[in-house]
């Protein structure tokens, strides 16, 4: 079972996601965006950073790359993929996630540690954490504020696609506790077979105690996992 | 040759979304005694040459440029002006 983290002009998360995911003993190669054929692999990552210099929006010019047909073929087929911070933009600009992430609410660029809560296990970046659970990992973002409009957010909820939500260290999902002004609160979301989740926070920055946490491991974990059931 | 046709797209956030942007700069203008502004708008312009001399082919094609990458649907809403 490979997964391979793709690389765009700007992304900058590819090798910290290579290494964590190393930690969880799964084969990874990192993918140039020009690549046209992923067929050797069970699961994609399109990691943090700035792809195409995040020019016009971001995501906007990265959606187009070719290995970007790749990332929807296999998505239609159920295998894992997940976009961490750009990679969630590109995923949203691909219409493979619904929403998109736009300029923090205080524009500021944020740079710190947050709390989110798993709301729900329904999608391959939760399956094995527990409802409830508080999770401390790294946010770093300009455009990390999740709109949509609320028919999309009231069938996001209904369907349990809602993976992750900015809470207070105690789990209190509040307006205090949302840093970038996410509508309710949105950290992560799934697609309709929740095979396809993009998270705003960075997992990978939080997989070994030496980092500060290592409470982003079991969403990787999750996602191993599921790539690991997509490759029989 | 001949001179490209220019067109002038503006690209806007939908009403109703936050815009934290022209929030702030709307409480600047009022703190400044500009006691009537009850909004500021931020959008983008973005100004598309094109050669060819069919003028109503172009503008068809530009639209469907916003459509496709130069406005995002979910958020934006934008328009096509001939310069």
């Amino acid at each position: 079972m490979k997964i391979a983290v793709a690389v765009f002009p700007g992304s900058n998360c590819e090798h910290d996601v290579e290494h964590a995911l190393g930690l969880l003993g799964a084969d990874v190669e990192l993918m140039w965006h020009q690549e046209d054929d992923l067929s050797e692999f069970s699961a994609v990552v399109l990691p943090g950073g700035f792809a195409h210099g995040d020019y016009l929006r971001t995501g906007a010019i990265a959606r187009f790359s070719p290995i970007m047909d790749e990332v929807s073929r296999l998505a239609e087929g159920g295998f894992p993929i997940l976009g961490i911070c750009n990679g969630f933009q590109i995923l949203c600009e691909a219409d493979l996630l619904p929403g998109a992430l736009v300029a923090n609410r205080d524009l500021n660029f944020i740079c710190s540690m947050v709390h989110v809560r798993v709301e729900s296990t329904a999608g391959v970046l939760t399956r094995d954490a527990e409802v409830g659970q508080v999770l401390r990992i790294p946010l770093n973002s300009y455009e990390g504020n999740f709109v949509a409009d609320a028919a999309t957010l009231d069938e996001l909820e209904a369907s349990g696609r809602v993976l992750l939500r900015y809470c207070d260290p105690a789990g209190n999902v509040t307006d205090e506790a949302n840093p970038n002004g996410s509508a309710r609160n949105i950290a992560a979301i799934a697609d309709p077979g929740g095979n396809v989740v993009g998270i705003m926070p960075h997992p990978e920055r939080a997989a070994e105690d030496v980092l500060g946490s290592s409470d982003g491991r079991v969403l990787l974990a999750s996602f191993v996992h599921a790539a690991e059931e997509a490759s029989r | 040759m001949s001179e490209p046709v220019r067109f002038r797209v503006r690209v806007m956030r939908k009403a109703g979304l936050a815009d934290p942007e022209g929030a702030t700069t709307t409480k600047a203008l009022r703190d400044l005694g500009y006691t009537e502004v009850t909004a500021v708008h931020f959008g983008r312009d973005i100004v598309v040459e094109l050669a060819g001399d069919d003028v109503a082919a172009a503008e068809a094609r530009v639209h469907e440029m916003c459509e496709r990458l130069l406005a995002n649907p979910v958020i934006e809403d934008f328009t096509v002006e001939r310069l």
